[in-house]
């Protein structure tokens, strides 16, 4: 640092910050200039990670058990299952070319934002960072956001809901590479034929707890599929909808009636629920 | 460790960069630069934050959002306006306002000499690379004296004297960091070093009572 204006100092006395002997304000300068501390070696870090240049991760309670979690200013940038600290900060410097910081706790406004979107709270708003992502990427994650908790979507859903249906693959690729699983629902995406396929963070039987977490029976919803029941509808509203719609599961049993392709519905004078939206599963 | 893998460039850099290389390369890239700015005006900006706020919990804080201000507005700025920023004074004028905001909101709230805080371990100020313990401590006792005198000293004037004597800013700096013209500028430093010199005269006083009279 360059102290070129600093008067050069006058006084060899031991201490330049003991009170002066005289009051000549050459010592009273002296002893301010002995002022300077340094900063707290806490201070760099919590700049970058504030301003989005570094990242720090700690540990929150899911459905999963412990998972680790690393934000910064911006928002979250990753969670995983509890593996090796070391190994989790190596993935995420590779992956996201910034510094990884241990810290004690996610922040609590954060923390709280996390836990209401994992029970389900669609009004919570997490903030995420999700620079260095293609536009693809982003497009198919925040289209995952919008799943609402307790239900699921084909693959080919997400891919016609964001205008690009033929892109059925590309997005199974992007939802494998989802960096914040849980929080970005890329559990509620599932194989076309109805099959609940697999998942990035731990497995197919990650996916099964956490849909069973949130209110769906796996095995139930695997039978209906091997059935070949791809769409439900109301004979009393003659509206039809993915299985797990909220609006299909407040169909009584007298009035349920079970498609395999959204055609047959159409061609019986069903017309497709606004709310789900199964159009866009039946072009995969 | 990880971070040295990703950003290799800044300890070589800080060993030559001056506030005008700063500013070039911030224009040129922000966020690749930003970290070298940090660590070369960390101690300066905290030391100026601790001195005219007396907490170090507080100057901690108002030094690292005084950096994620500063990071913000670079940001919007174009490349011409980030090579032309005179960085010392720039950045002093952020901590000047952040701690004259916080101490006006604090103010009521507690009583400015929460001092002791000054004395945890790490946050001494620098007390010579070989200090006997005893020295280190005698230093820290004489560094809160001077903090607390620089607390009674009105604000107007504690904020030139500290940007003036434990900065080291010149007075057109310090002009521009306090936006106030030079003439007023040295008068205050003037008059904030008569206050203090008036506190030492009384607190000697105080201790020798029989020569008062």
């Amino acid at each position: 640092m360059s102290r070129i204006q600093r008067p050069l100092s006058r006084a060899s006395r031991t201490n330049p910050l003991d009170p002066p002997a005289g009051d000549a304000p050459s010592a009273i300068e002296a002893a301010l200039a002995g002022l300077v501390s340094p900063a707290p070696a806490t201070l760099a870090p919590a700049v970058l990670v504030e301003v989005g240049l570094a990242d720090a991760w700690a540990t929150l309670p899911s459905p999963l058990g412990e998972i680790l979690v690393a934000w910064n200013g911006r928002g979250l940038s990753a969670i995983s299952l509890p593996v090796d600290p070391a190994a989790f900060e190596e993935h995420f410097v590779a992956d996201h070319r910034r510094p990884l910081h241990r810290s004690a706790a996610v922040p609590p406004s954060l923390r709280r934002l996390i836990e209401r979107r994992l029970a389900g709270d669609r009004r919570a708003t997490v903030p995420l960072d999700l620079r260095g992502a293609t536009d693809f990427e982003q497009a198919v994650w925040r289209k995952t956001l919008e799943i609402p908790h307790g239900e699921i979507r084909p693959y080919g859903w997400v891919a016609a809901e964001i205008g690009r249906p033929a892109a059925v693959r590309a997005v199974g690729t992007a939802l494998g590479h989802n960096p914040i699983p849980l929080v970005v629902p890329c559990h509620r995406v599932v194989r076309s034929d109805g099959l609940l396929g697999n998942y990035s963070m731990g497995g197919p039987e990650n996916k099964r707890r956490i849909l069973q977490v949130e209110g769906l029976d796996p095995d139930a919803l695997e039978a209906a599929a091997r059935a070949g029941i791809r769409y439900v509808g109301s004979d009393t509203t003659h509206i039809v909808c993915l299985p797990t719609c909220h609006n299909a599961r407040r169909i009584t049993a007298a009035h349920r009636v079970a498609f395999r392709g959204l055609r047959d519905a159409t061609a019986a004078g069903y017309r497709p629920c606004r709310a789900c939206r199964p159009a866009g599963s039946a072009a995969a | 460790m990880a971070r040295h893998a990703t950003i290799p460039p800044v300890a070589v850099l800080l060993e030559t960069m001056d506030d005008d290389e700063l500013a070039a390369r911030l224009a040129h890239d922000l966020d690749g630069t930003f970290e070298a700015l940090v660590l070369t005006h960390q101690d300066r900006l905290y030391s100026v934050a601790v001195r005219l706020l007396g907490d170090a919990r507080d100057a901690e804080e108002v030094a690292q959002d005084a950096f994620v201000r500063a990071y913000q507005a670079l940001a919007t700025w174009d490349a011409a306006r980030i090579r032309e920023v005179r960085l010392r004074a720039w950045l002093a004028s952020i901590v000047v306002n952040l701690a004259r905001n916080r101490r006006r909101n604090a103010a009521d709230l507690r009583p400015p000499a929460a001092l002791e805080r000054l004395l945890e371990p790490g946050l001494q100020p620098a007390a010579g690379p070989r200090q006997a313990p005893e020295a280190a401590a005698l230093h820290a006792d004489a560094a809160r004296e001077w903090t607390e005198r620089l607390g009674r000293c009105p604000a107007t004037l504690r904020a030139a004297v500290v940007l003036r004597h434990v900065d080291g800013l010149s007075y057109e700096e310090i002009a521009e960091a306090l936006g106030r013209p030079v003439g007023t500028v040295k008068a205050q430093v003037h008059r904030g070093l008569a206050n203090l010199r008036a506190q030492l005269e009384a607190e000697r006083g105080a201790e020798r009572p029989e020569l008062t009279t």
